[in-house]
């Protein structure tokens, strides 16, 4: 049997949602159409957005559907600045963090190669934690050259989470529109859109037992930005393209079932990890767990090995049909030393050695004893092998 | 056995991973990223390193049956093998980098990382077999293929590496052979092109590429009596046994054409002269390592062949241990050695040793530099 420790990376599919999914499927009509075919399609697509706007805790037009959490944080970031840029061209300013997820990261390296963007990073500490008391002094003196902030929510290697309100509550003495990408929070922790001051936040279906290829940028009613793709029109002019009814309904109820379920998972999930984390730093003192002393999410736990690769655990593991992360993204199937590591002061050597163990709603207790049992010997033989890759 | 195939991606290695699957051991395919920058699709006749190898590495896995996995060695690579390869160059020397990748990535690096994660043995798509002798020994011979041989390029293997090395293809007739094979087990690599170019230079310009990394800094061309003849935008450029690309103004005396017979980085000249000046009729390297086992009695000369080059013909030599330096005296004369190529010793088939070469002796007494020429 094996087992799935990989949750942050995506979940499986809720039967529930798998049953919803392929029943719209098989529901004729494209939901732009006039005739009554259509409409039953349309109908499907906006039962679907009215139930996650109540998940998320927005207004039912402040849902636009995308493709996913990439293609929403590329609409959100590069839409806001050049709106922002193009209503001053003096705001050329994007604070962030480094770190963010790629698809954050890797939108902006492209705005400040090719549109003149500048980007700033708020501090990180060795935790993960990120200093806002620096954004608050840096705003006094700049705000007027800020288009945008884009702060993830809880971060998805290490599940730091970091405190949107407090940012949100900064950026609004200056009008600053704040996007967050909450895909690793969203249907984890609480995420009230209306109550997060956000004017932009990124979520995804997949990981919270939807499907993959459906998500969603929650747009507040009054944050302007340009579209990126171009066609016929459809989500609020936003995002030109058929829009894809069966996708948005798995994802409505995946979100809804989440939220539901909300607390108890949170504590579910909480006691596995407590009970994860105590017996895999117990194997040996070379193994500890990653921004012990920050807030993070109940689900991800994030462990930091020395003199061994990350890569060696996750072979050794797959060995034994557990599978697991480091947490870094990977390019045709190398794994780099994570960059969120190495933002947050670690070497790249140390940035090397992670073991991402991320639990979803299909994860128990006898998941845990699994890789506890497996642990101690793939440890002994990757420190073994040690970094002899590099 | 427990064995991890080495899959650049090309039709060697994954016709080597079927056969050791179907030899009957648990293999694993893994393909090495050696570059940090991998482009995204092939290009000219570089055979790995990019994604679309990398991807057609696992496509060949999948086909096979095996689990499969990248395995990082960008930064081992670049430091023991490209930053070898410009520092050999900086000093007038002519680095063979495949060698170099397999001495210290494929049968150190990724050996040793197999070993500790419990494999037993790598297994490559390289042209050449092992045997055993009658006690046991095992031995390094060349392959069936004389064509593809690759024996060469794996003479740095030692006695310890041979024991968990394993080369399935090189009992094989030809590379046809191989394709045929790769066909007929629906590999899509089957008809991928042979890479021959150094593969992190991209489109096989090596002097443009060094030159970016060295500089380069004019300096003259001179004859063997140290007369000016011409000019040089940088020595690195050029390889001893060098025709091409001289651009004297000036012809010969005897009017035959003439060859870089040496590249001084320090006075940064290049020395031109007759073809006949090239011809080299001893060898002696410091640092020679055994393939297999030691010869007996290595300090008495023997009768062996020598092969300088990965496609090169191999000459009949006289060879001994003289002072702690591996000495070969050629029976005929080669043209064209620098210091910095490797020698392979070869007893009939079988790769006895090898090494750098540090110091050739010329055939033509008049060389003026003396009788040696000695490296860095």
């Amino acid at each position: 049997m094996s087992v799935y420790l990989d949750n942050a990376a995506t979940t499986p599919v809720r039967p529930e949602v798998l049953t919803e999914y392929t029943k719209y499927l098989q529901l004729l009509g494209n939901p732009s159409s006039v005739h009554t075919s259509g409409q039953q399609v349309r109908q499907a697509l906006e039962e679907a957005r009215e139930s996650l706007a109540k998940t998320v805790d927005c207004d039912r037009s402040e849902v636009l559907f995308t493709a996913g959490g990439t293609e929403s944080t590329n609409l959100a970031i590069k839409g806001i600045f050049w709106q922002r840029n193009t209503e001053d061209s003096k705001r050329n300013v994007i604070i962030s963090a480094g770190t963010e997820h790629h698809c954050v990261i890797d939108p902006l390296e492209w705005l400040e190669s090719y549109q003149g963007a500048e980007i700033v990073l708020v501090p990180v500490n060795f935790e993960g934690e990120l200093d806002l008391s620096w954004l608050s002094e840096y705003l006094i003196t700049n705000h007027d050259k800020v288009a945008l902030i884009s702060l993830m929510w809880a971060n998805n290697e290490t599940g730091v989470i970091t405190d949107i309100k407090a940012v949100t509550a900064i950026a609004k003495a200056y009008s600053i529109p704040v996007h967050s990408d909450a895909v690793a929070a969203f249907g984890h922790m609480p995420t009230s859109f209306r109550e997060s001051g956000l004017a932009a936040m990124t979520i995804s279906a997949h990981k919270l037992g939807g499907p993959v290829g459906v998500g969603a940028l929650i747009v507040s009613r009054n944050t302007k930005l340009v579209s990126i793709i171009h066609g016929g029109g459809q989500e609020r002019g936003m995002r030109s393209g058929t829009m894809n009814a069966p996708a948005a309904k798995a994802f409505a109820l995946a979100a809804a079932v989440c939220q539901q379920n909300l607390q108890a998972e949170i504590q579910r999930t909480r006691k596995l990890s407590e009970r994860l984390i105590a017996e895999v730093t117990a194997i040996t003192p070379s193994i500890s767990l990653t921004a012990a002393k920050a807030n993070r999410l109940a689900n991800i736990t994030h462990f930091t090995l020395e003199s061994a690769s990350g890569e060696s655990l996750l072979f050794l593991l797959d060995q034994k049909e557990i599978f697991v992360s480091t947490g870094s993204a990977c390019q045709a199937g190398v794994n780099r030393p994570s960059h969120v590591l190495t933002a947050m002061g670690r070497t790249e050597d140390q940035a090397k050695g992670c073991l991402r163990i991320t639990f979803g709603h299909e994860s128990s207790e006898a998941d845990v004893a699994a890789i506890v049992q497996e642990l101690p010997a793939a440890i002994d033989s990757a420190l073994k092998a040690g970094l002899s890759s590099q | 056995m427990k064995v991890l195939a080495a899959m650049s991606g090309g039709v060697d290695s994954a016709v080597a991973a079927a056969r050791a699957v179907e030899a009957g051991h648990e293999v694993v395919g893994v393909h090495l990223a050696l570059s940090r920058m991998p482009g995204t699709l092939r290009t000219g006749s570089r055979g790995c390193c990019t994604i679309e190898d990398s991807m057609d590495a696992q496509r060949a896995a999948n086909l096979i049956g095996i689990p499969y996995y990248v395995w990082d060695f960008s930064e081992k690579f670049k430091a023991e093998v490209v930053d070898d390869f410009i520092s050999e160059y900086e000093s007038g020397r002519t680095p063979n980098p495949c060698m170099r990748c397999n001495e210290r990535i494929k049968f150190a690096a990724l050996l040793e990382k197999a070993l500790a994660l419990g494999f037993d043995a790598v297994c490559t798509g390289h042209y050449a077999s092992i045997f055993s002798d009658d006690e046991g020994n095992l031995e390094l011979h060349r392959s069936m293929a004389l064509a593809k041989d690759q024996s060469y390029v794996l003479g740095v293997l030692t006695a310890d590496q041979l024991k968990h090395s394993m080369f399935p293809i090189g009992h094989t007739a030809s590379k046809d052979e191989i394709r045929a094979e790769a066909a007929a087990r629906g590999l899509s690599v089957a008809a991928k092109p042979d890479s021959y170019d150094i593969c992190f230079i991209p489109e096989g310009d090596t002097q443009d590429w060094l030159a970016e990394r060295l500089g380069s800094t004019a300096g003259e061309i001179v004859d063997m009596e140290g007369n000016v003849l011409g000019n040089h935008q940088g020595a690195h450029g050029f390889t001893v046994g060098q025709r091409k690309g001289l651009q004297l103004g000036k012809p010969a005396v005897d009017g035959k054409p003439r060859y870089v017979l040496s590249v001084d980085v320090i006075s940064n000249r290049v020395v031109v002269g007759p073809q006949q000046a090239l011809a080299v009729v001893e060898l002696s390297g410091d640092k020679f390592t055994w393939c297999g086992k030691p010869k007996d009695n290595p300090e008495t000369f023997f009768d062996a062949h020598v092969q300088v080059r990965a496609h090169g013909e191999q000459v009949p030599a006289s060879v001994a241990v003289v002072d702690g330096a591996l000495v070969m005296r050629l029976e005929e004369p080669i043209l064209g050695v620098a210091p910095g190529q490797t020698a392979v010793v070869y007893l009939g088939t079988r790769v006895l040793a090898q090494t750098t070469i540090d110091r050739t002796v010329s055939a033509v007494d008049a060389f003026s530099t003396g009788s040696a020429s000695a490296g860095a």
